[in-house]
Protein backbone atom coordinates (compact mmCIF):
# COMPACT_ATOMS: atom_id res chain seq x y z
CA UNK A 1 0.00 0.00 0.00
CA UNK A 2 2.04 3.69 -1.24
CA UNK A 3 1.65 6.39 1.19
CA UNK A 4 -0.47 8.33 -1.73
CA UNK A 5 -3.63 5.74 -0.71
CA UNK A 6 -2.78 6.53 2.80
CA UNK A 7 -3.40 10.09 2.54
CA UNK A 8 -5.94 10.01 0.82
CA UNK A 9 -9.00 9.72 3.64
CA UNK A 10 -12.09 10.61 1.57
CA UNK A 11 -14.17 7.86 3.53
CA UNK A 12 -17.15 9.03 1.04
CA UNK A 13 -15.83 7.80 -1.97
CA UNK A 14 -17.89 4.72 -2.50
CA UNK A 15 -21.35 6.31 -0.98
CA UNK A 16 -23.93 6.86 -3.66
CA UNK A 17 -26.80 9.30 -2.65
CA UNK A 18 -30.21 7.72 -2.17
CA UNK A 19 -33.34 10.25 -2.74
CA UNK A 20 -35.98 9.46 -0.95
CA UNK A 21 -39.72 11.05 -1.77
CA UNK A 22 -41.92 11.86 0.50
CA UNK A 23 -44.85 9.77 1.37
CA UNK A 24 -47.99 10.29 -0.53
CA UNK A 25 -50.45 11.87 1.35
CA UNK A 26 -53.63 11.94 -1.19
CA UNK A 27 -55.74 9.11 -1.22
CA UNK A 28 -54.83 8.70 -4.98
CA UNK A 29 -51.60 8.88 -4.72
CA UNK A 30 -51.30 5.84 -1.95
CA UNK A 31 -53.38 3.84 -3.89
CA UNK A 32 -50.64 4.49 -6.49
CA UNK A 33 -47.76 3.22 -4.09
CA UNK A 34 -49.87 0.40 -3.38
CA UNK A 35 -50.08 -0.69 -7.14
CA UNK A 36 -46.58 0.05 -7.89
CA UNK A 37 -45.01 -1.88 -4.91
CA UNK A 38 -46.86 -4.96 -5.69
CA UNK A 39 -45.93 -5.36 -8.86
CA UNK A 40 -42.69 -4.46 -8.73
CA UNK A 41 -41.71 -7.97 -7.70
CA UNK A 42 -40.21 -6.86 -4.61
CA UNK A 43 -41.22 -9.78 -2.69
CA UNK A 44 -39.73 -12.30 -5.13
CA UNK A 45 -36.43 -10.64 -4.95
CA UNK A 46 -36.44 -12.08 -1.31
CA UNK A 47 -37.52 -15.56 -2.22
CA UNK A 48 -34.77 -15.49 -4.82
CA UNK A 49 -32.14 -14.00 -2.34
CA UNK A 50 -32.77 -16.62 0.42
CA UNK A 51 -32.94 -19.40 -2.09
CA UNK A 52 -29.87 -18.79 -3.36
CA UNK A 53 -28.08 -19.00 -0.28
CA UNK A 54 -29.38 -22.28 -0.06
CA UNK A 55 -28.43 -23.32 -2.90
CA UNK A 56 -25.06 -22.18 -3.00
CA UNK A 57 -24.47 -23.94 0.60
CA UNK A 58 -21.82 -21.12 2.17
CA UNK A 59 -22.63 -22.12 5.52
CA UNK A 60 -21.21 -20.14 8.31
CA UNK A 61 -21.72 -21.99 11.38
CA UNK A 62 -18.22 -22.72 13.21
CA UNK A 63 -19.25 -26.17 15.54
CA UNK A 64 -17.80 -24.25 18.31
CA UNK A 65 -16.00 -27.28 20.76
CA UNK A 66 -15.01 -28.90 17.56
CA UNK A 67 -13.81 -25.89 15.61
CA UNK A 68 -12.53 -22.85 16.92
CA UNK A 69 -12.10 -19.67 15.02
CA UNK A 70 -8.12 -18.21 15.39
CA UNK A 71 -7.86 -15.06 17.96
CA UNK A 72 -5.99 -12.18 17.94
CA UNK A 73 -2.20 -13.30 18.88
CA UNK A 74 -2.68 -10.23 21.50
CA UNK A 75 -5.46 -11.48 23.14
CA UNK A 76 -5.35 -11.57 26.44
CA UNK A 77 -6.50 -14.63 28.22
CA UNK A 78 -5.43 -17.15 31.00
CA UNK A 79 -1.93 -16.22 32.02
CA UNK A 80 1.38 -18.30 31.40
CA UNK A 81 4.50 -18.33 33.53
CA UNK A 82 7.52 -19.01 31.50
CA UNK A 83 10.73 -20.85 32.19
CA UNK A 84 14.22 -19.82 30.96
CA UNK A 85 15.04 -21.95 27.67
CA UNK A 86 18.06 -23.65 28.89
CA UNK A 87 17.98 -24.24 32.53
CA UNK A 88 14.67 -24.86 32.61
CA UNK A 89 14.14 -22.74 35.67
CA UNK A 90 11.33 -20.45 36.00
CA UNK A 91 11.38 -16.63 35.02
CA UNK A 92 10.09 -15.16 37.93
CA UNK A 93 12.22 -13.83 40.32
CA UNK A 94 10.04 -12.14 42.83
CA UNK A 95 10.01 -9.01 42.57
CA UNK A 96 6.36 -8.25 43.06
CA UNK A 97 6.30 -5.92 40.12
CA UNK A 98 2.87 -7.77 39.26
CA UNK A 99 1.75 -7.58 42.73
CA UNK A 100 1.74 -4.29 42.86
CA UNK A 101 0.23 -3.18 39.80
CA UNK A 102 -2.35 -5.35 39.71
CA UNK A 103 -5.36 -3.72 39.95
CA UNK A 104 -7.91 -5.91 40.55
CA UNK A 105 -5.86 -7.25 43.51
CA UNK A 106 -6.01 -10.90 42.71
CA UNK A 107 -2.30 -11.90 42.26
CA UNK A 108 -0.44 -12.87 45.42
CA UNK A 109 3.45 -13.73 45.74
CA UNK A 110 5.23 -15.39 48.69
CA UNK A 111 9.11 -15.48 48.42
CA UNK A 112 11.67 -16.43 50.30
CA UNK A 113 15.60 -16.66 50.42
CA UNK A 114 17.45 -20.35 48.99
CA UNK A 115 20.47 -21.81 50.56
CA UNK A 116 22.37 -19.62 47.97
CA UNK A 117 20.86 -16.36 48.97
CA UNK A 118 18.91 -15.79 46.13
CA UNK A 119 15.05 -14.98 46.05
CA UNK A 120 13.04 -17.95 45.29
CA UNK A 121 8.90 -17.80 44.67
CA UNK A 122 7.66 -20.17 46.71
CA UNK A 123 3.96 -18.85 46.14
CA UNK A 124 2.45 -17.84 42.80
CA UNK A 125 -1.30 -17.16 42.52
CA UNK A 126 -3.36 -15.57 40.31
CA UNK A 127 -7.56 -15.00 41.19
CA UNK A 128 -8.57 -15.94 38.11
CA UNK A 129 -12.14 -15.17 39.30
CA UNK A 130 -11.19 -11.58 40.13
CA UNK A 131 -8.67 -10.99 37.51
CA UNK A 132 -9.70 -8.41 34.85
CA UNK A 133 -7.46 -9.64 32.34
CA UNK A 134 -6.45 -6.32 31.88
CA UNK A 135 -2.58 -6.84 30.94
CA UNK A 136 -0.51 -5.26 33.39
CA UNK A 137 1.45 -7.58 34.89
CA UNK A 138 2.63 -8.54 31.52
CA UNK A 139 3.61 -5.35 30.57
CA UNK A 140 4.88 -4.50 33.92
CA UNK A 141 6.86 -7.81 33.90
CA UNK A 142 11.00 -6.80 33.38
CA UNK A 143 11.47 -10.89 32.99
CA UNK A 144 8.75 -11.50 31.20
CA UNK A 145 8.04 -14.36 33.01
CA UNK A 146 4.37 -14.06 32.96
CA UNK A 147 2.64 -13.26 30.08
CA UNK A 148 -0.92 -13.78 28.73
CA UNK A 149 -2.26 -16.90 26.64
CA UNK A 150 -4.50 -17.82 24.72
CA UNK A 151 -6.39 -20.12 26.37
CA UNK A 152 -10.15 -18.25 26.88
CA UNK A 153 -11.88 -21.21 28.36
CA UNK A 154 -11.67 -21.50 31.69
CA UNK A 155 -14.75 -22.27 33.10
CA UNK A 156 -14.13 -24.51 36.03
CA UNK A 157 -16.70 -26.38 38.57
CA UNK A 158 -14.54 -25.36 41.99
CA UNK A 159 -13.06 -21.46 42.49
CA UNK A 160 -9.60 -22.98 43.95
CA UNK A 161 -9.20 -24.04 39.99
CA UNK A 162 -9.07 -20.62 39.27
CA UNK A 163 -5.90 -20.10 40.91
CA UNK A 164 -3.65 -22.92 39.93
CA UNK A 165 -0.22 -21.82 39.10
CA UNK A 166 0.55 -25.62 37.71
CA UNK A 167 -1.71 -24.80 34.91
CA UNK A 168 0.01 -21.31 34.01
CA UNK A 169 3.71 -22.37 34.59
CA UNK A 170 5.03 -24.03 31.21
CA UNK A 171 5.60 -27.54 31.95
CA UNK A 172 9.20 -29.09 31.94
CA UNK A 173 8.36 -31.19 29.48
CA UNK A 174 6.84 -29.02 27.14
CA UNK A 175 9.73 -26.99 27.43
CA UNK A 176 12.40 -29.45 26.54
CA UNK A 177 10.45 -29.91 23.31
CA UNK A 178 10.78 -26.04 22.29
CA UNK A 179 7.50 -25.38 22.35
CA UNK A 180 7.72 -22.30 24.63
CA UNK A 181 6.91 -19.26 22.39
CA UNK A 182 8.54 -16.34 23.35
CA UNK A 183 6.21 -13.53 24.09
CA UNK A 184 6.81 -10.57 21.80
CA UNK A 185 5.75 -8.06 24.57
CA UNK A 186 2.94 -6.77 25.94
CA UNK A 187 1.27 -4.09 22.87
CA UNK A 188 3.35 -5.48 20.12
CA UNK A 189 2.17 -5.78 16.55
CA UNK A 190 0.59 -9.31 16.02
CA UNK A 191 1.80 -11.08 12.93
CA UNK A 192 -0.26 -10.26 10.32
CA UNK A 193 -0.80 -6.45 11.02
CA UNK A 194 0.35 -5.62 7.87
CA UNK A 195 -2.47 -7.68 5.84
CA UNK A 196 -4.80 -6.02 8.21
CA UNK A 197 -4.23 -2.46 8.25
CA UNK A 198 -6.69 -0.12 7.30
CA UNK A 199 -7.52 3.39 6.08
CA UNK A 200 -8.69 5.20 9.06
CA UNK A 201 -12.12 6.86 8.48
CA UNK A 202 -11.45 10.77 9.61
CA UNK A 203 -12.97 12.80 7.32
CA UNK A 204 -17.07 12.47 8.23
CA UNK B 1 -69.51 -53.89 2.34
CA UNK B 2 -71.06 -54.84 5.22
CA UNK B 3 -71.08 -52.12 8.23
CA UNK B 4 -68.50 -54.31 10.37
CA UNK B 5 -66.13 -53.88 7.25
CA UNK B 6 -67.13 -50.74 6.44
CA UNK B 7 -66.21 -49.46 10.49
CA UNK B 8 -62.84 -51.69 11.00
CA UNK B 9 -61.63 -50.24 7.42
CA UNK B 10 -62.74 -46.10 8.76
CA UNK B 11 -60.71 -47.25 11.94
CA UNK B 12 -57.77 -48.17 10.11
CA UNK B 13 -57.92 -45.46 7.81
CA UNK B 14 -57.91 -43.10 11.07
CA UNK B 15 -55.23 -44.36 12.99
CA UNK B 16 -53.21 -44.47 10.05
CA UNK B 17 -53.93 -40.54 9.13
CA UNK B 18 -53.23 -39.93 13.16
CA UNK B 19 -50.37 -41.74 12.70
CA UNK B 20 -48.55 -40.30 9.60
CA UNK B 21 -50.19 -37.22 9.54
CA UNK B 22 -48.43 -36.59 13.50
CA UNK B 23 -45.33 -37.98 12.01
CA UNK B 24 -45.04 -35.86 9.35
CA UNK B 25 -46.12 -32.74 11.65
CA UNK B 26 -43.17 -33.60 14.00
CA UNK B 27 -41.06 -34.58 10.61
CA UNK B 28 -42.12 -30.88 9.39
CA UNK B 29 -40.70 -29.38 12.45
CA UNK B 30 -37.32 -30.94 11.59
CA UNK B 31 -37.42 -29.50 7.64
CA UNK B 32 -38.35 -25.84 8.46
CA UNK B 33 -35.37 -25.43 11.07
CA UNK B 34 -32.73 -27.19 8.72
CA UNK B 35 -34.63 -25.09 5.22
CA UNK B 36 -34.63 -21.92 7.18
CA UNK B 37 -30.71 -22.56 8.49
CA UNK B 38 -29.63 -23.15 5.22
CA UNK B 39 -31.26 -19.98 3.90
CA UNK B 40 -29.72 -18.35 6.54
CA UNK B 41 -26.30 -19.99 5.92
CA UNK B 42 -26.79 -21.78 9.09
CA UNK B 43 -26.74 -25.67 9.82
CA UNK B 44 -29.17 -26.16 11.54
CA UNK B 45 -29.99 -29.70 14.32
CA UNK B 46 -26.66 -31.70 13.71
CA UNK B 47 -25.84 -33.32 16.90
CA UNK B 48 -29.05 -36.02 17.84
CA UNK B 49 -28.04 -38.67 15.07
CA UNK B 50 -27.33 -37.92 11.38
CA UNK B 51 -27.58 -34.84 10.55
CA UNK B 52 -29.98 -33.95 13.56
CA UNK B 53 -32.65 -36.62 12.17
CA UNK B 54 -33.23 -37.61 15.74
CA UNK B 55 -33.72 -34.42 17.28
CA UNK B 56 -37.38 -34.53 16.62
CA UNK B 57 -37.29 -37.46 18.83
CA UNK B 58 -35.81 -35.50 21.72
CA UNK B 59 -38.37 -32.96 21.03
CA UNK B 60 -40.49 -35.04 21.73
CA UNK B 61 -39.19 -36.86 24.69
CA UNK B 62 -38.67 -33.56 26.06
CA UNK B 63 -42.09 -32.17 25.20
CA UNK B 64 -44.00 -34.96 26.60
CA UNK B 65 -41.91 -35.58 29.82
CA UNK B 66 -41.79 -31.83 30.89
CA UNK B 67 -44.15 -30.73 33.68
CA UNK B 68 -47.68 -29.83 32.88
CA UNK B 69 -48.10 -26.25 34.43
CA UNK B 70 -50.86 -24.66 35.09
CA UNK B 71 -50.61 -21.91 36.35
CA UNK B 72 -52.34 -19.67 39.00
CA UNK B 73 -55.53 -17.66 38.17
CA UNK B 74 -56.07 -19.79 34.91
CA UNK B 75 -60.18 -21.00 34.07
CA UNK B 76 -58.41 -23.95 34.36
CA UNK B 77 -60.97 -26.71 32.15
CA UNK B 78 -60.68 -24.73 29.51
CA UNK B 79 -56.96 -23.52 30.10
CA UNK B 80 -56.38 -27.39 29.68
CA UNK B 81 -58.83 -28.17 27.20
CA UNK B 82 -57.65 -25.63 24.14
CA UNK B 83 -54.27 -26.91 22.59
CA UNK B 84 -56.94 -30.70 22.64
CA UNK B 85 -58.98 -28.31 20.24
CA UNK B 86 -56.72 -26.55 18.25
CA UNK B 87 -54.91 -30.12 17.56
CA UNK B 88 -58.60 -31.86 17.30
CA UNK B 89 -60.00 -30.01 14.56
CA UNK B 90 -56.62 -30.22 12.48
CA UNK B 91 -57.48 -33.46 12.54
CA UNK B 92 -60.88 -34.17 11.92
CA UNK B 93 -60.71 -31.48 9.14
CA UNK B 94 -58.25 -33.96 7.68
CA UNK B 95 -60.71 -36.50 7.53
CA UNK B 96 -62.97 -35.43 3.87
CA UNK B 97 -59.33 -35.17 2.59
CA UNK B 98 -58.89 -37.47 -0.22
CA UNK B 99 -55.32 -37.98 0.57
CA UNK B 100 -53.78 -40.31 -2.48
CA UNK B 101 -56.04 -41.61 -5.96
CA UNK B 102 -57.55 -45.12 -5.02
CA UNK B 103 -55.02 -48.15 -4.96
CA UNK B 104 -55.26 -52.08 -4.22
CA UNK B 105 -53.58 -53.87 -1.43
CA UNK B 106 -53.88 -57.32 -1.35
CA UNK B 107 -57.00 -57.37 -3.55
CA UNK B 108 -58.89 -54.83 -1.07
CA UNK B 109 -59.70 -51.16 -2.88
CA UNK B 110 -58.67 -48.83 -0.51
CA UNK B 111 -59.93 -44.96 -0.55
CA UNK B 112 -57.67 -43.11 1.02
CA UNK B 113 -60.45 -40.65 2.54
CA UNK B 114 -62.03 -41.26 5.41
CA UNK B 115 -65.51 -39.49 4.58
CA UNK B 116 -66.69 -38.91 1.42
CA UNK B 117 -69.04 -36.27 2.29
CA UNK B 118 -70.74 -34.53 -0.70
CA UNK B 119 -69.46 -31.08 1.09
CA UNK B 120 -66.29 -32.01 1.53
CA UNK B 121 -64.60 -28.21 1.10
CA UNK B 122 -66.92 -26.98 3.12
CA UNK B 123 -66.74 -29.52 6.61
CA UNK B 124 -62.30 -28.95 5.80
CA UNK B 125 -62.96 -24.82 5.77
CA UNK B 126 -65.27 -25.37 8.75
CA UNK B 127 -63.12 -26.89 10.48
CA UNK B 128 -60.10 -24.86 9.66
CA UNK B 129 -62.25 -22.27 10.96
CA UNK B 130 -63.30 -23.37 14.55
CA UNK B 131 -59.91 -24.24 15.04
CA UNK B 132 -59.42 -20.83 16.03
CA UNK B 133 -61.20 -21.38 18.91
CA UNK B 134 -57.96 -23.14 20.53
CA UNK B 135 -56.27 -20.22 20.84
CA UNK B 136 -59.04 -17.90 21.36
CA UNK B 137 -59.54 -19.95 24.92
CA UNK B 138 -56.50 -20.31 24.92
CA UNK B 139 -55.35 -16.85 25.82
CA UNK B 140 -58.57 -15.87 27.03
CA UNK B 141 -58.48 -18.28 29.99
CA UNK B 142 -54.53 -17.98 30.67
CA UNK B 143 -54.97 -15.02 32.83
CA UNK B 144 -51.94 -12.95 30.66
CA UNK B 145 -51.85 -9.63 29.03
CA UNK B 146 -49.80 -11.54 26.21
CA UNK B 147 -51.97 -14.37 26.16
CA UNK B 148 -55.26 -12.06 25.85
CA UNK B 149 -53.51 -9.78 23.14
CA UNK B 150 -52.68 -13.16 21.29
CA UNK B 151 -56.26 -14.43 21.13
CA UNK B 152 -57.29 -11.19 20.13
CA UNK B 153 -55.35 -10.77 17.38
CA UNK B 154 -56.20 -14.54 16.76
CA UNK B 155 -60.05 -13.19 16.15
CA UNK B 156 -59.41 -10.48 14.39
CA UNK B 157 -57.00 -12.58 11.85
CA UNK B 158 -59.02 -15.64 11.26
CA UNK B 159 -61.88 -14.12 11.16
CA UNK B 160 -61.49 -11.71 8.55
CA UNK B 161 -58.81 -14.33 6.78
CA UNK B 162 -61.76 -16.86 6.71
CA UNK B 163 -63.57 -14.59 4.45
CA UNK B 164 -61.04 -14.42 1.46
CA UNK B 165 -60.68 -17.68 1.67
CA UNK B 166 -64.55 -18.68 1.58
CA UNK B 167 -64.80 -16.39 -1.57
CA UNK B 168 -61.60 -17.05 -3.10
CA UNK B 169 -62.14 -20.39 -3.27
CA UNK B 170 -66.37 -19.51 -4.39
CA UNK B 171 -64.70 -19.42 -8.05
CA UNK B 172 -63.25 -22.42 -8.12
CA UNK B 173 -66.45 -23.49 -7.00
CA UNK B 174 -68.65 -22.20 -9.33
CA UNK B 175 -66.56 -24.18 -12.76
CA UNK B 176 -66.70 -27.38 -10.73
CA UNK B 177 -70.19 -26.95 -9.38
CA UNK B 178 -69.73 -29.57 -6.62
CA UNK B 179 -67.92 -29.13 -2.82
CA UNK B 180 -66.75 -32.64 -2.94
CA UNK B 181 -63.04 -32.48 -3.10
CA UNK B 182 -63.17 -35.85 -5.38
CA UNK B 183 -65.43 -34.50 -7.76
CA UNK B 184 -62.81 -31.09 -7.45
CA UNK B 185 -59.75 -33.64 -8.31
CA UNK B 186 -62.04 -35.36 -11.14
CA UNK B 187 -62.59 -31.95 -12.99
CA UNK B 188 -59.31 -31.64 -13.35
CA UNK B 189 -58.37 -35.44 -14.73
CA UNK B 190 -57.56 -33.76 -18.32
CA UNK B 191 -53.89 -32.86 -17.39
CA UNK B 192 -51.58 -30.08 -16.59
CA UNK B 193 -53.31 -27.89 -19.48
CA UNK B 194 -57.24 -28.79 -17.10
CA UNK B 195 -55.65 -27.64 -13.75
CA UNK B 196 -58.25 -25.09 -12.27
CA UNK B 197 -55.54 -22.69 -11.39
CA UNK B 198 -55.04 -21.61 -15.03
CA UNK B 199 -58.32 -20.86 -14.83
CA UNK B 200 -58.29 -19.16 -11.77
CA UNK B 201 -54.96 -17.43 -11.03
CA UNK B 202 -56.09 -14.52 -8.76
CA UNK B 203 -58.26 -17.26 -7.08
CA UNK B 204 -55.33 -19.15 -6.14
CA UNK B 205 -52.96 -16.59 -4.75
CA UNK B 206 -55.91 -15.41 -2.54
CA UNK B 207 -56.48 -18.38 -1.29
CA UNK B 208 -52.61 -19.29 -0.44
CA UNK B 209 -52.45 -15.87 1.05
CA UNK B 210 -55.42 -16.65 2.95
CA UNK B 211 -54.18 -19.86 3.91
CA UNK B 212 -51.10 -18.23 5.10
CA UNK B 213 -53.02 -15.77 7.84
CA UNK B 214 -55.04 -18.99 9.17
CA UNK B 215 -52.56 -21.32 9.39
CA UNK B 216 -50.53 -18.21 10.98
CA UNK B 217 -47.71 -18.32 9.12
CA UNK B 218 -44.97 -15.64 8.74
CA UNK B 219 -45.94 -12.66 6.92
CA UNK B 220 -49.03 -13.16 9.33
CA UNK B 221 -47.91 -14.98 12.24
CA UNK B 222 -48.79 -12.18 14.48
CA UNK B 223 -50.53 -14.95 17.46
CA UNK B 224 -46.92 -15.57 18.77
CA UNK B 225 -45.18 -12.75 17.42
CA UNK B 226 -42.29 -13.35 19.92
CA UNK B 227 -41.00 -9.39 19.55
CA UNK B 228 -44.40 -8.17 20.54
CA UNK B 229 -46.61 -10.52 22.53
CA UNK B 230 -43.96 -13.02 23.69
CA UNK B 231 -45.14 -16.22 22.34
CA UNK B 232 -49.35 -14.76 22.22
CA UNK B 233 -51.82 -17.20 23.20
CA UNK B 234 -49.28 -19.94 23.91
CA UNK B 235 -47.15 -17.81 26.39
CA UNK B 236 -48.35 -19.57 29.96
CA UNK B 237 -48.05 -23.18 28.18
CA UNK B 238 -45.85 -25.82 28.44
CA UNK B 239 -44.82 -29.53 27.67
CA UNK B 240 -47.07 -31.79 25.38
CA UNK B 241 -50.12 -29.01 25.69
CA UNK B 242 -47.83 -26.66 23.93
CA UNK B 243 -46.70 -29.05 21.76
CA UNK B 244 -50.49 -29.84 20.74
CA UNK B 245 -50.71 -25.90 19.44
CA UNK B 246 -47.99 -26.93 17.02
CA UNK B 247 -49.15 -30.34 15.88
CA UNK B 248 -51.90 -28.86 14.77
CA UNK B 249 -50.37 -25.67 12.87
CA UNK B 250 -48.45 -28.18 11.49
CA UNK B 251 -51.02 -30.29 10.70
CA UNK B 252 -52.98 -27.42 9.51
CA UNK B 253 -50.24 -26.56 7.03
CA UNK B 254 -50.67 -30.37 5.88
CA UNK B 255 -54.38 -29.82 5.28
CA UNK B 256 -54.10 -26.46 3.79
CA UNK B 257 -51.50 -27.83 1.67
CA UNK B 258 -53.90 -31.01 0.50
CA UNK B 259 -56.38 -28.06 -0.25
CA UNK B 260 -54.53 -26.20 -2.68
CA UNK B 261 -53.10 -28.86 -4.62
CA UNK B 262 -56.33 -30.50 -5.11
CA UNK B 263 -58.73 -27.71 -5.69
CA UNK B 264 -56.44 -25.94 -7.68
CA UNK B 265 -52.95 -27.88 -8.40
CA UNK B 266 -54.99 -30.90 -10.50
CA UNK B 267 -54.92 -33.09 -7.37
CA UNK B 268 -54.02 -36.13 -7.52
CA UNK B 269 -54.31 -36.80 -11.08
CA UNK B 270 -51.46 -38.55 -13.25
CA UNK B 271 -49.29 -35.65 -13.84
CA UNK B 272 -47.63 -36.45 -17.32
CA UNK B 273 -45.55 -39.88 -16.14
CA UNK B 274 -45.39 -38.93 -12.88
CA UNK B 275 -48.28 -41.16 -10.78
CA UNK B 276 -51.21 -39.76 -9.65
CA UNK B 277 -50.14 -40.41 -5.48
CA UNK B 278 -46.72 -39.50 -6.12
CA UNK B 279 -47.76 -36.04 -8.00
CA UNK B 280 -49.82 -35.06 -4.92
CA UNK B 281 -47.33 -36.07 -2.72
CA UNK B 282 -44.94 -33.33 -4.60
CA UNK B 283 -47.58 -30.63 -4.75
CA UNK B 284 -48.39 -30.24 -0.88
CA UNK B 285 -44.24 -30.89 -0.25
CA UNK B 286 -44.10 -27.66 -2.71
CA UNK B 287 -46.14 -25.93 -0.82
CA UNK B 288 -44.81 -26.91 2.49
CA UNK B 289 -41.57 -25.70 1.45
CA UNK B 290 -43.15 -22.79 0.12
CA UNK B 291 -43.94 -21.80 3.93
CA UNK B 292 -40.35 -22.16 5.38
CA UNK B 293 -39.51 -20.35 1.90
CA UNK B 294 -41.60 -17.56 2.91
CA UNK B 295 -40.72 -17.86 6.76
CA UNK B 296 -37.15 -17.37 5.81
CA UNK B 297 -37.54 -14.64 3.07
CA UNK B 298 -40.22 -12.01 4.16
CA UNK B 299 -41.09 -9.96 7.04
CA UNK B 300 -43.98 -9.69 9.20
CA UNK B 301 -47.02 -7.24 8.90
CA UNK B 302 -48.82 -5.42 11.50
CA UNK B 303 -52.03 -5.96 12.85
CA UNK B 304 -53.15 -2.63 11.05
CA UNK B 305 -51.34 -3.96 7.55
CA UNK B 306 -52.55 -7.05 7.96
CA UNK B 307 -56.38 -5.87 8.48
CA UNK B 308 -55.96 -3.62 5.95
CA UNK B 309 -54.82 -5.69 3.05
CA UNK B 310 -57.58 -8.16 4.09
CA UNK B 311 -60.78 -6.20 3.65
CA UNK B 312 -59.05 -3.39 1.36
CA UNK B 313 -57.34 -5.21 -1.23
CA UNK B 314 -57.99 -8.92 -0.82
CA UNK B 315 -61.68 -9.32 -0.12
CA UNK B 316 -62.35 -6.95 -3.24
CA UNK B 317 -60.56 -8.75 -5.31
CA UNK B 318 -62.11 -11.93 -4.69
CA UNK B 319 -65.35 -10.78 -4.74
CA UNK B 320 -65.05 -9.24 -7.99
CA UNK B 321 -63.26 -12.73 -9.38
CA UNK B 322 -66.68 -14.02 -8.28
CA UNK B 323 -68.75 -11.34 -10.07
CA UNK B 324 -66.36 -11.94 -13.43
CA UNK B 325 -66.68 -15.85 -13.08
CA UNK B 326 -70.24 -15.65 -12.74
CA UNK B 327 -70.21 -13.51 -15.76
CA UNK B 328 -67.96 -15.71 -17.47
CA UNK B 329 -70.07 -18.77 -16.77
CA UNK B 330 -73.31 -17.03 -17.67
CA UNK B 331 -72.08 -16.19 -21.59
Amino acid sequence: MSLEQFKDRNIAQNYTYIPIDKPPMKPMDKFKRVVRRTFKGELFVGLWVVFREMIRFNIHTVKYPLEKLPISPRYRAVHKLYRHLESGNERCIGCGLCEKICIANCIRIDTRYDENQRKEVTEYTINLGRCIFCGYCADVCPELAIVHGQRYENASEQRAHFVLKDDMLTPLDFLKEGKQEEFPGFGAVSPNADERIKKTPLAY
Amino acid sequence: MTFSEFAIATIIKILVILGVISAMAGFGTYLERKVLAFMQRRLGPMHVGPYGLLQVLADGIKLFTKEDIVPQNTVKPIFMIAPIISAATAFIALAAVPLLPEFTVFGITVHPIVADINVGILFVLGLMASGLFGPLLAGMASANKWGLLGAARTVIQLLSYEVVTGLSILAPLMLVGSLSLIDINNYQAGGFAEWIVWKQPVAFVLFLIAGFAETNRTPFDLLEHEAEIVSGYATEYSGMRWGMFFIGEYANMITLGFLASLVFLGGFNDWGFIPGGLAIILKVSFIFFFFLWTRAAWPHVRPDQLMWLCWKVLMPIAVLNVVVTGFVLMM
